[in-house]
C-alpha cells in the first residue's frame, strides 16, 4: 500500500541559550496508507516532537517529511494550514476543545473551513454518532472528560482525514472512560479508513495498533508490526 | 463565506467573555463621552454663534473710540444708518444709599433704542423702557444681590440718584465671568453730565451703534470707512467682526478642552491595549489549536480584529449616547463663559465623530498584542516555544507604534489648528506618559531591590503581589498616576497664582491695598487731608497727564501705516498716553538700558523720557529716538532716554512712559493716590465718604480684586478639574479592568494560602495592603511628577516663585489611595468571605 507519511533522516534540534538540544536523530520512518501506528517511548523520548513533524505542526531542522504526496519542508505555514485541514485530524490529551464555543461549534469548525455546504448538519450527525447527540448546545466546560474527548473525536473525523494524529487520547481519563473513547476511535477509524498514528506510553493501547514504534532518546529503537 | 466565517467566529468567541467586553467597553466609554459631549457642545457653539451673533453684537457695525464723535463723524453715521445709539461707558464708582455700599462699575450711559438686534435681559422684563423716563438705572443683578438692594431701591451714580429700574441679567455680548469682574450698571446719556464724572481725564470709551439702511453691505461699508479715516482712530466692528471673535474665543475654549477629552481617551486606550494584551494571552492556547485544524495565522488574526473593532464600535455608540447625555452638563459648566444661553442640541456630527474616533483608536491600540497572534505556532498546542516569544521580534510592530504617534499628532493638529502647538502638545503628552511609566517602572524596582524582608507577613505578601505574574502595576500606576498628577498640578497652578496675587498686593501697612484715582488737581489736597484725618497714609501720590504721540524721528502715523518696511509700530500714535513724571525709580522698576535723569533742566538738551523696555522692543522704539507729544494741544518733544525693567504685578503706580521732574507740572493733569486700610470696616467707611463727597473718583480695593479673582479662577478652575475627572475616572476603569483580569490569579493565591491556615482577615489585610500600596505609588508618582510640572510652569509660564501647600496634596494622595483601596476589596469579597473549594468550583465553571 502506497504510504501516506514519509520520514527522511529527518532531525530536530532546539537552541536552549548556548545549549543546542538534539531531540530527534536522523528518523526514516514510512507509514502506509490505511494502517494503525503507535509510537511509544518514555517521557522525553521525543514522541510528542515527532508528531508534531509528522502532523505538519513543526518543520525539522533537517531531512524531509511528506505528507499524503506534500513535501512540508516547502510549504509555508498558510500552505500547512490548508494542508492539515483537508488531511489531518488531531486528537490531544487535554481534549483542546475551544471553551467559548459549544459542542456543536467546535466540530463545524474544520467543516466550515473546509467550505462544507451544510456544516451544522453533517457535526449534529458526527455527534449524535459518538453519543452527544443531546449535548449539541453545551460548552466544554459543561461536558466530562470522557464527553469532551468524544467532540474531539468528531470534530477529528469531521473532515474525512487521511491521517490521524492522537496524541496520549486517554491521557487525562479514568480507565472506564479510557476504554469507551478508545473503542470509539477505534471504530470510527475503521468505518473512515484513515491512517491512524497513535503516540501513548499505554503499551496496552499500543498493542492494539497494527504496528509499534519504539522510539528513545530521540531515536526509533524498533518497529514491529 | 470565509468574511462571514471570520465574523462568526469573532462572535462565537466573544460571548462567553463579558467582564472582558464590559472593561474593554468601559475603557472606551468614558473617553468617547468625554469627547462627544465637547464636539457636540462646540457645534452647538458654532451654531448659536451664527445664529445670534447680531445679538452679540446688538447692532449692524458698532463704532468704538476713545474721544467724542465729532459732527462730521455724526453726519456719516447719520448718513448710513436708519437709527443710531449713543452709549458712553467708564469705570466707576457707584453706591447704594440704603446701606451706603459702594462698589466700582462699570458705567454705560447709553442714549437711543440700542440693542436692535435682541435685547437687554432685565427683571422686570422690558424694564429698558424706563431708561427713555427719567432718572433710571439698570443694575447688574449680581451686585443687586451682594448690597440686598431691590428694585425701586436707588443707587447713586456720581452726583446723581438714580431709581433702580430694572435688575440686569444680561446685556448684547456680556459673559457671567466679566460680570463678576465689571458688573454694568446702565443710565441714560442725558444725565450723565450731570453726574459730574464726565472730567477731563476721564477714561471714556465712546461707542455709536447702528443701524443700518442696508445691513447687508456693513462689512464693505466698514472696510470703506476705515480706509477713509486712517487717522481718526475709530474702530469698527460689524457682526461678522463679532462673530469671528467669539467663534475664536470659543475655539480656544472647545480645543482645550477638547484635549483635555483626549487625554482621558488616550488613558483608556492604555487600557484598551492592557486588557487586549491580557485577552490574548489568554487566548494563546485556543489560537493554536484553531491553527491546527487548519486557520491561517491571518484568518486567526482577523478574527480577533474583528472582535475587537465591534467591540470598539459598541463601546464608540455608548461613549456617544453618554456623551450626547453629558452634553446637556457642559454648558452649565462653562455658563460663565458663554454671552448667550447655550441650548443643547443633538450633533449627528459629533457622534459620527466620536464612534469613528472609538473605532480608530481600539483597533490602533490593539494591534500590537494582536500581531503576536500571527506568531502562534500550531505547535503551542504542546508547549509554549521556550526560544521565542511570538511577537518579539516583529517588525509590523514599530509601523503599529509609528501609527499611534502619527495618530496622536494628527488628532492633536485637528484640535489646535497648527503644526508647532499640535507637534509641543504630542510631545508633551508622550513625554508625560513615558515619564510616568519611567517613574513607576523605576518606583517597582526600587521596592523590588530594597524588598523589606523584615516587614511581618502580612504586609510583606501584599507588597511581593504586585510582582505576581502578568501583573499590571505598571499600568494602573500608570494611568492612576496621569488623573493625579493632572489634578495636583491644577492645584499647584492654583495656589501659584494666588500666592502671586496676595504678595504682590500685600498685608502689611507700607503695601497699598487701595488705589484711587481720577482725582482732579482741585480735589488733591482736601484728599489727602482726609486721609490724614482719618489717621492714614499715603504712600503713594501720583499725578498724571494724557498725551498722544505725533512723530518719531519725524514720522508720522500716516507714514507709518503706509510703509509695511517700517518698524515704529502705527498702534502707537493711536492710543492715549497717560504720563507721570518724578525723580526717581520705584522699587518695581529697574534701569535696563541708557540713564536715567530724573530732573530737567534746559542744559540737558532734548527732553529726556523712560520708556518700558518690553514695549519699546515691541513697537520699534529704541534708545535716542525723538518722539514729539501732543500735551492738550501742546507740542513737547523729547529724546528717549532710557528703558526700564517694570514688575507689573505689584500694587504699585508703574507706566510705561515716565517724563522727568521739571516739565509736566502745569500741564492739565488728574492724580492717583495709593494707601492702606487695615481694616474691611475702614476700607468700606472710607469709601462710603469717597463716594458720598468725592463721587467722580474711582476706588481699586484689593480685597475686591482678590476675592473676584479667586472667583474667576475658581470658575476656570471648576472647568478644568471637572476635565481632569475624566481622566481620573479613565484611570479607575483601567484599575478596574487590571483588578478584575487577575481576579482568577488573586483567587487561586488565596484559595492556597486559605488551605494552608490563613484567616479571612489576613487575606483581606493583604489585599486591602497590596492596593493601598498601588494606589500609594500611584499618587506618589503622580503628585511627584505634578511638582516638577508645577515648577516648570511657575518658573517659566507664570513667571512667579512655587509655592507647595501640603495639605491639599494630601488630600490628593489620601483621596486616590482611598479609592483605590475601596475599589479594590469590593471586587475581592468573594475571595475571602467563600469556602476555597466553592470558589475554585465557581472560577472553573
Amino acid at each position: 500500500m502506497a504510504a501516506i507519511l514519509t520520514l527522511s533522516e529527518v532531525s530536530k534540534t532546539f537552541q536552549t541559550g548556548k545549549e543546542q538540544l538534539v531531540i530527534l536523530h536522523d528518523i526514516n520512518l514510512e507509514i502506509a496508507q490505511g494502517s494503525t501506528v503507535a509510537i511509544v517511548g518514555p517521557s522525553g523520548s521525543g514522541k510528542t516532537t515527532l508528531l508534531g513533524l509528522c502532523a505538519g505542526l513543526d518543520r525539522a531542522s533537517s531531512g524531509s517529511v511528506t505528507l499524503d504526496g506534500h513535501i512540508l519542508n516547502d510549504k509555508t505555514e498558510d500552505q500547512l494550514a490548508q494542508i492539515r485541514n483537508q488531511s489531518v485530524g488531531f486528537i490531544f490529551q487535554n481534549f483542546q476543545l475551544l471553551p467559548t464555543l459549544t459542542a456543536l461549534e467546535n466540530v463545524m469548525i474544520p467543516l466550515e473551513l473546509a467550505g462544507i455546504t451544510n456544516p451544522r448538519k453533517q457535526a449534529t450527525e458526527l455527534l449524535e454518532k459518538v453519543g452527544l447527540g443531546h449535548r449539541l448546545q453545551h460548552y466544554p466546560s459543561q461536558l466530562s472528560g470522557g464527553e469532551q474527548q468524544r467532540v474531539s473525536l468528531a470534530r477529528a473525523f469531521g473532515n474525512n482525514p487521511r491521517i490521524l494524529f492522537a496524541d496520549e487520547p486517554t491521557g487525562n481519563l479514568d480507565s472506564e472512560t479510557s476504554e469507551k473513547v478508545i473503542r470509539l476511535l477505534f471504530d470510527l477509524n475503521k468505518e473512515a479508513g484513515t491512517t491512524l498514528v497513535l503516540v501513548t506510553h499505554d503499551m496496552d493501547l499500543a498493542a492494539r495498533t497494527g504496528r509499534i514504534i519504539r522510539i528513545k532518546g530521540g531515536n526509533i529503537i524498533s518497529d514491529t508490526e | 463565506m470565509k468574511g462571514t466565517w471570520l465574523l462568526q467566529m469573532a462572535w462565537r468567541d466573544s460571548r462567553r467573555n463579558p467582564s472582558r467586553l464590559l472593561l474593554f467597553l468601559a475603557s472606551v466609554i468614558l473617553g468617547i463621552a468625554a469627547l462627544v459631549s465637547i464636539y457636540s457642545v462646540g457645534e452647538n457653539l458654532n451654531r448659536q454663534i451664527e445664529e445670534q451673533a447680531a445679538t452679540l453684537l446688538g447692532a449692524d457695525q458698532e463704532w468704538i473710540t476713545n474721544r467724542p464723535f465729532t459732527p462730521d463723524e455724526h453726519q456719516v453715521a447719520d448718513s448710513l444708518a436708519e437709527d443710531i445709539s449713543e452709549e458712553w461707558s467708564f469705570a466707576s464708582m457707584v453706591m447704594f444709599p440704603k446701606n451706603e455700599g459702594t462698589r466700582l462699575t462699570q458705567i454705560r450711559a447709553l442714549a437711543g433704542q440700542y440693542p436692535y438686534y435682541g435685547q437687554l435681559e432685565t427683571t422686570p422684563e422690558n424694564a429698558q423702557a424706563f431708561l427713555q423716563s427719567g432718572k433710571k438705572a439698570l443694575v447688574d443683578h449680581n451686585l443687586l444681590l451682594q448690597f440686598d438692594v431691590q428694585v425701586g431701591d436707588s443707587v447713586r451714580v456720581g452726583e446723581v440718584t438714580f431709581e433702580i429700574a430694572g435688575a440686569l441679567q444680561q446685556a448684547p455680548g456680556q459673559t457671567g465671568i466679566v460680570a463678576t469682574v465689571a458688573p454694568i450698571v446702565y443710565i441714560p446719556l442725558q444725565y450723565l453730565e450731570e453726574t459730574g464724572l464726565n472730567q477731563k481725564g476721564s477714561r471714556i470709551s465712546y461707542r455709536y451703534f447702528l443701524k443700518l439702511n442696508k445691513p447687508e453691505e456693513a462689512d464693505q461699508l466698514a472696510e470703506k470707512l476705515s480706509d477713509h479715516w486712517t487717522h481718526n482712530e475709530i474702530s469698527i466692528r460689524t457682526i461678522k467682526d463679532q462673530k469671528e471673535s467669539t467663534g475664536r474665543m470659543f475655539k480656544n475654549l472647545t480645543n482645550f478642552l477638547g484635549l483635555a477629552g483626549f487625554v482621558a481617551l488616550l488613558l483608556g486606550c492604555i487600557g484598551v491595549a492592557s486588557s487586549v494584551h491580557l485577552y490574548i494571552r489568554e487566548k494563546f492556547n485556543a489560537i493554536a489549536v484553531l491553527r491546527c485544524l487548519g486557520v491561517t495565522s491571518w484568518q486567526a488574526f482577523l478574527i480577533f480584529l474583528i472582535q475587537i473593532a465591534l467591540m470598539g464600535l459598541v463601546g464608540s455608540m455608548i461613549g456617544a449616547a453618554l456623551g450626547t447625555i453629558l452634553q446637556g452638563l457642559l454648558p452649565k459648566l462653562i455658563a460663565d463663559f458663554v454671552p448667550f444661553e447655550l441650548k443643547s442640541t443633538l450633533s449627528p456630527f459629533a457622534i459620527l465623530q466620536g464612534i469613528l474616533l472609538g473605532v480608530c483608536v481600539s483597533v490602533l491600540f490593539s494591534l500590537s498584542s494582536l500581531l503576536s497572534i500571527r506568531k502562534i505556532a500550531p505547535l503551542n498546542v504542546f508547549r509554549i516555544q521556550a526560544e521565542d516569544k511570538p511577537g518579539d521580534n516583529d517588525p509590523l510592530r514599530w509601523w503599529v507604534y509609528g501609527g499611534i504617534v502619527l495618530f496622536i499628532v494628527l488628532f492633536s493638529y485637528l484640535q489646535l489648528g497648527d503644526w508647532p502647538t499640535a507637534f509641543s502638545f504630542s510631545i508633551g503628552v508622550m513625554v508625560s506618559f513615558l515619564l510616568l511609566a519611567g517613574v513607576a517602572a523605576l518606583l517597582v524596582r526600587l521596592v523590588k531591590r530594597y524588598f523589606p524582608s523584615n516587614w511581618g507577613f502580612v504586609a510583606r505578601q501584599g507588597l511581593a503581589n504586585l510582582y505576581r505574574p502578568n501583573n499590571q502595576t505598571l499600568t494602573m500606576i500608570v494611568a492612576l498616576g496621569l488623573g493625579t498628577m493632572l489634578i495636583s498640578t491644577l492645584v499647584n497652578s492654583r495656589n501659584v497664582l494666588m500666592n502671586e496675587i496676595t504678595a504682590s498686593g500685600g498685608t502689611d501697612g507700607n503695601r497699598p491695598n487701595m488705589i484711587l484715582f481720577d482725582i482732579q488737581d482741585n480735589q488733591l489736597e482736601d484728599l489727602k487731608k482726609h486721609i490724614s484725618d482719618a489717621g492714614l497714609r499715603t504712600l503713594q501720590s501720583v499725578p498724571i497727564v494724557n498725551m498722544r504721540l505725533e512723530k518719531v524721528n519725524g514720522l508720522t502715523y500716516t507714514k507709518a501705516k503706509e510703509d509695511s518696511t517700517e518698524s515704529i509700530r502705527s498702534g502707537l500714535f493711536s492710543r492715549e498716553y497717560r504720563v507721570t513724571y518724578r525723580d526717581s525709580l520705584l522699587s518695581s522698576e529697574k534701569l535696563a538700558a541708557g540713564e536715567w535723569i530724573g530732573n530737567y533742566t534746559p542744559s540737558t538738551g532734548l527732553i529726556p523720557v523712560s520708556m518700558e523696555e518690553e514695549f519699546a522692543r515691541r513697537n520699534g522704539l529704541k534708545l535716542n529716538d525723538t518722539l514729539v507729544f501732543n500735551v492738550q494741544g501742546m507740542p513737547v518733544t523729547t529724546q528717549l532716554r532710557s528703558l526700564r525693567e517694570v514688575d507689573w504685578r505689584g500694587m504699585q503706580t508703574n507706566f510705561i512712559l515716565l517724563f522727568p521732574k521739571g516739565i509736566l507740572e502745569k500741564a492739565p493733569k488728574f492724580h492717583v493716590i495709593a494707601t492702606y486700610l487695615p481694616t474691611l470696616e475702614e476700607s468700606a467707611r472710607f469709601q462710603q465718604y469717597l463716594v458720598k463727597n468725592f463721587p467722580n473718583i474711582s476706588i481699586v480695593d484689593l480685597n475686591l480684586i482678590l476675592s473676584t479673582l479667586d472667583k474667576v479662577t475658581e470658575k476656570i478652575g471648576f472647568v478644568v478639574r471637572f476635565m481632569a475627572l475624566f481622566s481620573l475616572l479613565s484611570g479607575l476603569i483601567v484599575l478596574l479592568g487590571a483588578i478584575i483580569s487577575s481576579k482568577y490569579q488573586r483567587v487561586k493565591e488565596s484559595v492556597l494560602l486559605r488551605t494552608i491556615g490563613a484567616s479571612r482577615s489576613q487575606i483581606l489585610w493583604i489585599n486591602g495592603l497590596e492596593y493601598f500600596y498601588l494606589g500609594a505609588m500611584s499618587s506618589i508618582t503622580g503628585i511627584g511628577l505634578s511638582l516638577i510640572a508645577g515648577y516648570l510652569l511657575a518658573k517659566f509660564s507664570f513667571e512667579a516663585k512655587m509655592v507647595v501647600q501640603f495639605w491639599p496634596l494630601a488630600a490628593v494622595f489620601l483621596g486616590i489611595t482611598a479609592i483605590t483601596v475601596i475599589i479594590g476589596l469590593i471586587n475581592s469579597r468573594e475571595v475571602v468571605t467563600k469556602s476555597p473549594l466553592e470558589v475554585l468550583r465557581q472560577e472553573n465553571g
